[in-house]
């Protein structure tokens, strides 16, 4: 724990806080509410998989927990509490410090979050720099150790970022990443733009240091496949909210929000039998107008006027989050009423 | 049946650095040979750097072959100069590309996209276009046609756009589509429905369609047949569901093995051999995957292994798994690590 959060007391004494506790989350893009009112917990080691197609509003979940939503984003509702303390209420120093130390984030292009005209153990030495007191030769040889906890060759510290493959720059942009020793690492589509070997390869390595080091993960992806065998719990998000939450394992067998199972059926399988596949029919919601009641009624096939009853409630009502069984979570009127 | 498009050993090679001008090459695709029968869907698969989408290009004839043909209708249509005839194959042989954002002039309607290709080519009289846009349209599956055929891309999701994209390919009435990546840009619950239009087009036209992909999963989903790439090489190809089910090459094991797949049960991340798969720079005369496989034999190093013919149509670059006859006393070996 540091400094800046460590010297007030947990607010909750009855149960231990989570690492992080997001309660009622609102962002808008101007009029456009991009996350609407969600709720979710991370657990100190634990790695959450935040799943959902573009526009789900995923990315700006990440960049909300990060502090670095730019205008016209912002937060326009509900609280983000990290191990019990406010994050929205942070001043600039505060926040300075709480970026990196206890929170720190890869994004989907390495390319882009590094700089192309200077070496990356410069940048290193940058990094470190300015979060600790450390002298330059010290921060060098601390890049190197990194380096090599990445499987990276120590002497790379003196490339310049063109001169390393994309998988090798991803994990440079890990290791600094780690550098301080966050207790949490989001992971913002960390491997989409590689290749399947190398991005095996780096989520191999993340696990391995995810154990020995007991960092949490929030990993944001649109690949559900991966998430299964990645994440610990994973939330899936449609149109703003999180519509289904579960640990990895009973999502696997029995997910139940319509759109989950889309998802999973999405994705053709490698083994097994073959058979004809629909995807989800339609395309994500307009969020400057979102379809009344359940957001996901429009390509929903099991929302139709046939019953009608259920079809007012999933047309008018919007489903929240409920346990159905210990841990899962489901936000469906049609599991609600018990016909699923 | 007679190939729609045959390729015989196509080979690109591009300078590897300016100094070097004339003296190191990249064999960004080497001596790659296959066909493509009407009617079928042929999944080129690899990943970046393989030199897939050279071989794509080099069909479309945005590139020149260093050497090699590429053979339409009995004609070699690389070396092919006059305007008529590039027109022409142009038109028989249509491309997809991977970024329906990029492919599209966000300042003209969809109508226009479409509209063009047949007043360009003459596909049908004048008076005729606007029905046929419709028509098209409609086969794609952007309905209601008359609406959408006054959008402008940007009204248009991911997923119709490259729905336009399709319409516009299939308006000259090609006989061979090359799709570069066409859904790794699109959402994942929008993905199986241009795989299924892909489908029912190969069906209902008989079209011969090269699906460049990194996605095995979805090769396996629409794919007739595989070829599988690696260094500028083609290592494995055969019918779709043998090759992935039962790779031969060590490449296409990796490769499988490193792909999520919740259905193979307790998704233990597999351990996976260090190394990228690199262009390959001046090779020299051994397999381009020695440096990474976990069953090379000394001969690996020595030899460059041909693609040998392990069953009809089922072929293999490998000395371990697919030894040509001269080499078969060589497998009994010891591996060497």
């Amino acid at each position: 724990m540091i400094s800046t959060l460590a010297s007030s007391e947990p607010r909750q004494a009855e149960t231990p806080p989570s690492l992080i506790d997001v309660r009622g989350l609102c962002v808008n893009y101007g009029p456009v509410r991009a996350v609407d009112g969600i709720d979710f917990t991370i657990g100190a080691g634990e790695i959450l998989g935040l799943a959902g197609e573009s526009g789900c509003g995923k990315s700006t979940v990440a960049n909300a927990l990060m502090q670095i939503l730019r205008p016209p984003a912002q937060i326009t509702g509900g609280e983000i509490l990290f191990r019990g303390e406010e994050l929205t209420h942070l001043g600039k120093e505060q926040l300075r410090r709480f970026r990196w130390r206890n929170v720190s984030m890869v994004f989907q292009s390495a390319m882009n979050a590094l700089n192309p005209v200077m070496r990356v153990g410069d940048q290193f030495v940058d990094m470190m720099r300015a979060h600790e007191r450390i002298s330059k030769r010290g921060a060098l040889a601390r890049a190197g150790e990194l380096f090599d906890v990445v499987g990276i060759d120590a002497r790379r510290v003196r490339a310049y970022p063109h001169e390393l493959s994309g998988g090798m720059r991803q994990r440079v942009v890990i290791a600094m990443a780690l550098a301080l020793n966050p207790e949490l690492l989001i992971m913002d589509e960390p491997t989409t733009a590689l290749d399947v070997v190398v991005q095996r390869e780096i989520l191999q390595q993340v696990r391995e240091l995810q154990q020995q080091l007991g960092f949490a993960v929030l990993f944001i992806t649109h690949d559900l496949s991966l998430l299964l065998e990645f994440a610990h719990r994973i939330a899936i998000m449609y149109a703003g909210e999180i519509v289904e939450e579960a640990p990895a394992a009973a999502f696997q067998t029995s997910a139940l929000h319509p759109y989950s199972i889309g998802l999973m059926r999405s994705f053709p399988p490698l083994t097994g039998p073959l058979e004809h596949m629909t995807g989800i029919p339609g395309s994500p919601p307009d969020l400057a107008s979102p379809p009344e009641g359940c957001r996901f009624n429009p390509r929903c096939s099991f929302c139709t006027p046939d019953d009608s009853d259920l079809y007012r409630l999933q047309t008018t009502v919007r489903p929240r989050l409920h346990e159905v069984t210990p841990a899962h979570f489901v936000a469906c009127h049609l599991v609600e009423a018990g016909k699923r | 049946m007679t190939a729609a498009l045959e390729v015989r050993g196509l080979s690109k090679h591009f300078p590897a650095d300016r100094r070097l001008r004339g003296r190191s090459y990249v064999h960004a695709a080497d001596d790659v040979s296959f066909s493509l029968r009407p009617g079928t869907i042929t999944a080129l698969v690899g990943e970046s750097g393989s030199g897939k989408s050279t071989v794509a290009r080099l069909i479309a004839r945005l590139y020149d072959p260093t050497s090699g043909q590429v053979l339409y209708a009995g004609h070699d249509v690389s070396s092919e100069r006059g305007r008529r005839a590039v027109r022409r194959y142009r038109s028989d042989v249509q491309m997809i590309f991977q970024d329906p954002f990029g492919s599209l002039n966000p300042v003209k309607t969809v109508r226009h996209h479409i509209a063009r290709p047949l007043q360009i080519h003459g596909v049908v009289p004048r008076g005729q276009v606007e029905a046929r846009v419709h028509e098209l349209l409609d086969t794609v599956g952007l309905v209601p046609p008359e609406r959408i055929a006054k959008k402008y891309p940007h009204e248009l999701s991911g997923g119709q756009r490259q729905r336009v994209s399709i319409a516009r390919a299939l308006a000259v009435e090609p006989a061979v589509v090359v799709a570069d990546e066409p859904i790794s840009m699109l959402d994942v619950s929008i993905r199986i429905g241009i795989l299924n239009l892909m489908r029912e087009l190969k069906e209902a036209r008989g079209l011969a369609f090269l699906y460049v992909t990194h996605d095995l999963a979805s090769a396996r989903y629409i794919a007739d047949d595989v070829l599988v790439m690696y260094a500028g090489q083609i290592v494995e190809r055969g019918q779709a569901e043998e090759v992935l089910q039962s790779p031969l090459h060590p490449y296409t094991r990796l490769l499988l093995s490193a792909v999520p797949d919740p259905a193979r049960g307790e998704g233990d991340l597999l351990q996976v051999s260090k190394g990228h798969s690199a262009a390959a720079v001046d090779p020299v005369d051994a397999c381009r995957f020695v440096g990474r496989c976990p069953l090379a034999i000394a001969a690996c190093s020595r030899s460059a292994p041909e693609l040998v013919e392990v069953s009809p149509g089922r072929a293999a670059r490998c000395h371990v798994t697919a030894p040509s006859t001269a080499l078969r006393e060589d497998v009994h070996e010891q591996p060497v690590r």
